[in-house]
C-alpha cells in the first residue's frame, strides 16, 4: 500500500502536517467551538492548516467546512465526520465511524484506517479514500462523489447509487449495485453477488483511461488500471414493467 | 295470461362494489398495482365528528372584531438560536419541486409569505423560485437527499428530518419518468426519463439513536441556528413523537393518513397508517409525559381543511396545522372550470388524482410547459393567501366564541363528539354525556 495517497495538489494547498497548524484539542474545547471556528472562515484565511487532537470518536467532527483548508484529525471519529465537506481536504489519522463524507459536494477526505457503515453516502463530488476497509452500504445513494477503498467493501455498498465512480482494491460484499443508477463501479478482487440490476461491464480503454486517473489522483501506484472489472447498471429497471417485479 | 313471479331488484354488493369490481378489472388488465396521488379517499373518523361547546352561564366568550384572539406561534425554541415566528399556526406542507410544477412552488411561497406563514420544500431541493418567494423556508431532509447540498441547508429557515408521511408510512416514493423534464432530472442527479425511486429508509442513519447524532450533524452543520423537524406518518404517534424529542428534535410532524402524496400504490394509501384525528392525542400525551408539551411543538397535517378544524386540532393540543392537498385546491387544483380535459382523462373535478402522470389540467401537479402556464403564480398565491385569512378568521371566530384570546387557549374541554369512535380517539366525550371511551375503564 502507498504510503501517501493524497494528491499533489493537495500536498500543495496544506493536506500535509504543516508547523503552522493551527490546533485544537478536543479534550479542551467543544466540538461546537471547532465547527464554529471552522465555519467562521473566510475565503483567503491565511488559516489554511488545522490540527484536531483527542477525537476520541466525536462525532460531526469537522462537518459542513466549506473553504479550502487542511485538516488533520489525530485518533479516530464517530459518525458524520466531513460530513457535507465543501473543498476541505480532511485527514483522519485512525478509524472513522459510520457515514464518514457523507454529502461531500468537493474537497478530499482521507481515512487511514477503516471506514464504518454508509462511508461517503449520497456524495455529490469531492474524493474519499479509505486506506483500510469500508463496511457495509460503502457509495450507498452516491451521486457523484469518487470514493476508492484500498482493502474490502461490506454488503449493499453503492445500493441506488446514481453517479461517480467507486474504486475497490480488494472485494466487494454482497448485493453490490443493488439497484444501481450510473455510478461507476471499479472492483479488483472478488464480488461476492450483484444486486439487482447491477451487471459487469466490459473495460474498454476510456475506463482504464478514468480509473488510472482515479488512482493517481489517490495516490495509488503499486496497481494497474486494468486489473479491475467494471460494474454499472443493466439499466432494466429504469422504468417499471410487471415483468421485472421478482427483481425488486 | 301467464303469471310471471315478480322480480327482485337488482342488488349490487356492498362488499364488491363498482369501484372494488373496477379495481379488479384493471389490474387484470394491466399487471400492475394502480398508483395515483392524494391521500386516503375513504370516509374516516375526523374533526366534523367534533364540536365545540361555546360559551355558556359557565364561561363568557369574546367580543367578535374587538377583542384580540392571537393567532401567532413560535416553532423551534427549543434549542435553535433562531427560532421561526409565524403569523398564524397554518403552514404548508412539504410538496416536491418535480411533482409540482415551478409555478405552483411559486405560488405556494407567495401565498405563505403574504400570510405570514412558512412552506417547505420536498423530495426534489429547493429551487430558486421557491426561495426567492418564500419568506419563511423549511427545507426537507429526506432519504432520497435530491438536490441536498449545505448551500441550501444553511439558506433555510427550518430543517425537516422526514421519516415518513401519512400517506404511506414506512414507504419511499416514485416520479414516473413522464415528469421528469431536464431541469427535475439534474436537481436529482438522474437521466431524464427514467422512473426515479425514492428510497423508503434514509441512507446513513436507521433508529432513534442514529438520529439523535444525525440531528447533531445538522445543528453543528447549521451552527445551531435552524430549527430541526423531525416528521412522521400517523404510525405511532405516541412512540415516534416520544423517540422525536429524545433524539432532539425541536419540533414534531405527525401526518394523519388523509395527507396527500404525489404517487403511491392506492392500496398503500387506504390500508396503512392511522386517521389524523387518531394521531393527536398520543402525540400530544407523548409530549405531556416528557414534560414538553408546548417546548417541543407539535404541528399535524393530513385532512385538514377549514378554520374549525384548524381550531379542533389546536384544541386537542397541537401548536400548529399544516395543509397540502388544501392549499393545491386554492391554487386551482381539480377546478371544475377544466372539466372538459378531466372528463377527457377519464376522470371528473374533484376526483383527479393520477397526479404522477404530469397532466393535470389544471397547471399543477405537472411538467408540462404549456399546461404550468395555466398557473399564474401571482394570482395563485393570493388565492392561497385568501383563503389562509378565511381559515384564520373562522378558526378566531369559534375561539372568541370559546371565550379563549388566544387560539393556542382552546382546550380538550371545549370539544364533544358526534361518535364514539370520535370520542374514543380525541378523548373527549360523547355529546350529550360525559362519557369519553376507554378512560375510566369503560
Amino acid at each position: 500500500m502507498p504510503a501517501t495517497p493524497m494528491s499533489k495538489a493537495e500536498r500543495e494547498q496544506g493536506h500535509a502536517h504543516s508547523q503552522a497548524s493551527r490546533v485544537f484539542d478536543l479534550s479542551v474545547h467543544s466540538l461546537r467551538e471547532l465547527n464554529q471556528a471552522l465555519h467562521s472562515l473566510t475565503p483567503g484565511s491565511n488559516e489554511t492548516a488545522w490540527e484536531v487532537l483527542n477525537p476520541k470518536g466525536s462525532h460531526s467532527v469537522a462537518v459542513g467546512v466549506d473553504q479550502p483548508v487542511s485538516i488533520d484529525v489525530r485518533g479516530s471519529v464517530g459518525y458524520y465526520c466531513a460530513g457535507m465537506n465543501d473543498g476541505a481536504a480532511i485527514t483522519v489519522h485512525g478509524s472513522a465511524g459510520p457515514g464518514v463524507g457523507e454529502n461531500m459536494m468537493s474537497g478530499s477526505i482521507v481515512i487511514k484506517g477503516d471506514a464504518s457503515q454508509y462511508a461517503g453516502a449520497t456524495g455529490r463530488g469531492g474524493l474519499l479514500v479509505i486506506e483500510g476497509n469500508a463496511s457495509s452500504r460503502c457509495g450507498i445513494s452516491m451521486k457523484g462523489i469518487d470514493i476508492v477503498v484500498h482493502g474490502n467493501i461490506g454488503h449493499m455498498s453503492a445500493f441506488m447509487a446514481q453517479s461517480g465512480n467507486l474504486v475497490v482494491l480488494g472485494d466487494a460484499g454482497d448485493a453490490l449495485g443493488d439497484s444501481i443508477y450510473e455510478a461507476r463501479l471499479f472492483v479488483r478482487g472478488k464480488v461476492e453477488s450483484l444486486g439487482a440490476d447491477c451487471i459487469a461491464k466490459e473495460m474498454r480503454p476510456e475506463h482504464i483511461e478514468l480509473l488510472q486517473a482515479l488512482l493517481d489522483k489517490a495516490g495509488v501506484t503499486d496497481v494497474k488500471a486494468s486489473e479491475f472489472k467494471r460494474y454499472g447498471s443493466a439499466r432494466t429497471l429504469y422504468n417499471f414493467n410487471i415483468d421485472n417485479a421478482d427483481a425488486y | 295470461m301467464t303469471y310471471r313471479n315478480p322480480p327482485t331488484t337488482p342488488r349490487k354488493s356492498a362488499t364488491f362494489d363498482d369501484y372494488t369490481l373496477s379495481e379488479i378489472r384493471r389490474a387484470a388488465a394491466t399487471g400492475i398495482y394502480d398508483i395515483r396521488g392524494a391521500g386516503a379517499k375513504r370516509k374516516l373518523p375526523h374533526f366534523d365528528d367534533l364540536l365545540f361547546l361555546g360559551a355558556s352561564i359557565s364561561r363568557y366568550p369574546l367580543e367578535g372584531y374587538r377583542e384580540r384572539c392571537d393567532t401567532s406561534v413560535v416553532l423551534g425554541s427549543r434549542h435553535a438560536r433562531k427560532p421561526i415566528e409565524l403569523k398564524i399556526p397554518i403552514t404548508i406542507a412539504g410538496m416536491s419541486f418535480g411533482s409540482l410544477s415551478g409555478p405552483a412552488k411559486e405560488a405556494l411561497g407567495r401565498g405563505a409569505t403574504l400570510s405570514g406563514t412558512s412552506t417547505t420544500t420536498g423530495d426534489g431541493g429547493m429551487t430558486e423560485e421557491e426561495r426567492g418567494h418564500s419568506k419563511t423556508l423549511v427545507y426537507q431532509y429526506l432519504p432520497s437527499r435530491y438536490g441536498m447540498n449545505p448551500r441550501d441547508l444553511r439558506r433555510a429557515d427550518a430543517i425537516e428530518v422526514v421519516v415518513g408521511q401519512g400517506a404511506k408510512p414506512g414507504g419511499g416514493g416514485m416520479l414516473l419518468g413522464q415528469k421528469i423534464s431536464d431541469r427535475v432530472a439534474e436537481m436529482r442527479t438522474l437521466p431524464k426519463g427514467i422512473d426515479q425511486r425514492s428510497a423508503s429508509r434514509h441512507p446513513d442513519w436507521t433508529g432513534p439513536d442514529d438520529l439523535e447524532i444525525k440531528i447533531l450533524e445538522l445543528r453543528e452543520i447549521t451552527d445551531w441556528e435552524k430549527p430541526i423537524y423531525v416528521k412522521v406518518g400517523g404510525a405511532r404517534p405516541y412512540y415516534d413523537t416520544a423517540l422525536a424529542v429524545k433524539a432532539g428534535a425541536d419540533v414534531v410532524v405527525v401526518d394523519g393518513m388523509q395527507g396527500g402524496t404525489a404517487a403511491t400504490q392506492e392500496v398503500f394509501i387506504e390500508n396503512v397508517g392511522q386517521p389524523t384525528l387518531a394521531c393527536i392525542r398520543p402525540a400530544v400525551q407523548a409530549l405531556q409525559d416528557l414534560g414538553m408539551h408546548r417546548k417541543v411543538q407539535l404541528i399535524v397535517s393530513g385532512g385538514i381543511r377549514n378554520g374549525a378544524d384548524v381550531a379542533k386540532a389546536l384544541a386537542l393540543g397541537v401548536d400548529a396545522v399544516s395543509i397540502g392537498t388544501a392549499a393545491l385546491v386554492a391554487l386551482g387544483d381539480n377546478d371544475p372550470r377544466w372539466e372538459a380535459e378531466y372528463s377527457a382523462l377519464g376522470t371528473t373535478a374533484g376526483a383527479y388524482d393520477d397526479w404522477h402522470e404530469g397532466r393535470d389540467p389544471a397547471g399543477i401537479t405537472t411538467q408540462d410547459p404549456e399546461l404550468m402556464k395555466r398557473v399564474d403564480p401571482i394570482a395563485a398565491g393570493r388565492r392561497l393567501a385568501n383563503y389562509l385569512k378565511v381559515m384564520t378568521l373562522e378558526a378566531q371566530t369559534i375561539a372568541r366564541a370559546c371565550g379563549k384570546n388566544s387560539l393556542h387557549n382552546l382546550e380538550p374541554e371545549d370539544l364533544v363528539a358526534l361518535s364514539i369512535e370520535a370520542a374514543a380517539m380525541a378523548g373527549v366525550p360523547l355529546a350529550g354525556t360525559n362519557w369519553i371511551p376507554g378512560k375510566n375503564g369503560f
